[in-house]
């Protein structure tokens, strides 16, 4: 929950530890409506597709980097622009961070530009992301 | 080499589809919220919809064959039938005007902004663009959302 006026930028958002197991796989695909094999289908993604495993979709990565700004900003304000780049996979039961800083501030129109990351554990930013909020005075 | 784009597949560049409609209804959001961890009350009631709901909204919903053998769902009325078959998520990038709540009726206008090819470290790859222009029935603006895809 931010106060707008103790805002800096550099202030970070609280991290987030995200997983996604075959049933998260599941009912994420189900949720959008999306048959693709890579995302269920083990012998097809790995001998068709020569991937190592199940990929994440690369939407439901940008969804929990989502969750890090609208759960810092709770009630506080709004979501007004919102970015994610998928650079590299992430595989099923692999676990990520998600995270970001306070990269800029408009004290006149009370928005906050936000810098994002989701950190693997080769300590790569596999989806940069960024957002933009207003803050209700 | 040989450019993969043709003219004649960039032509469809600019193209757009007739305005989809779609009804928002609460089961809906309370499902991506739970496959997607939501933990503020909102979401988890199915009051307002996450805001990256959107991206699943106005997926094609087509007859099983006619759904490629990988399980894609080919939406060649929009997107021009490509050389490179293996499709990646690329990003996407979103404006909100106005939250998503349950019962809303969104019409959207989907259109081809972009093709374009650059060569990948592990061969020619294509980006896809397409943007999606979300209104409410009355014409309000929702959302205006980017959405890059790269065939391999």
């Amino acid at each position: 929950m931010p106060q707008f006026a103790k805002l800096k930028v550099g202030d970070a958002l609280p991290e987030r530890r995200r997983t996604a197991d075959t049933v998260t796989l599941f009912m994420f695909n189900a949720a959008i409506w999306n048959p693709h094999r890579i995302h269920y289908d083990h012998p097809y993604t790995t001998e068709v597709e020569h991937h190592p495993a199940l990929l994440i979709d690369g939407p439901l990565i940008g969804d929990w980097l989502s969750q890090t700004v609208l759960e810092w900003l709770g009630e506080d304000g709004e979501l007004t622009f919102f970015r994610y780049s998928n650079r590299k996979a992430a595989y099923v039961n692999d676990e990520v961070v998600t995270g970001g800083n306070v990269a800029a501030i408009d004290a006149d129109k009370r928005e906050v530009t936000l810098s994002l990351f989701v950190r693997d554990k080769d300590g790569d930013n596999i989806t940069p992301g960024g957002a933009r909020v207003r803050l209700r005075a | 080499m040989e450019p993969l784009l043709t003219p004649e597949i960039r032509s469809a560049i600019g193209r757009s589809l007739p305005p989809l409609k779609v009804e928002v209804h609460r089961s809906d959001i309370r499902k991506y919220a739970v496959a997607t961890g939501q933990r503020l009350r909102k979401y988890t009631d199915g009051d307002e919809a996450p805001p990256l709901l959107l991206f699943g909204l106005f997926r094609p919903v087509v007859p099983r064959e006619r759904m490629r053998p990988d399980g894609i769902q080919e939406d060649t009325a929009l997107i021009p039938v490509l050389p490179l078959k293996r499709i990646m998520a690329g990003g996407v990038e979103t404006e909100y005007h106005r939250p998503i709540r349950a019962g809303d009726v969104l019409v959207a206008t989907q259109r081809l902004v972009e093709l374009y090819e650059k060569e990948g470290s592990s061969g020619p790859l294509i980006f896809i663009v397409t943007e999606n222009r979300v209104e409410t029935e009355a014409g309000d603006l929702v959302a205006v959302e980017r959405t890059t895809r790269i065939a391999r």
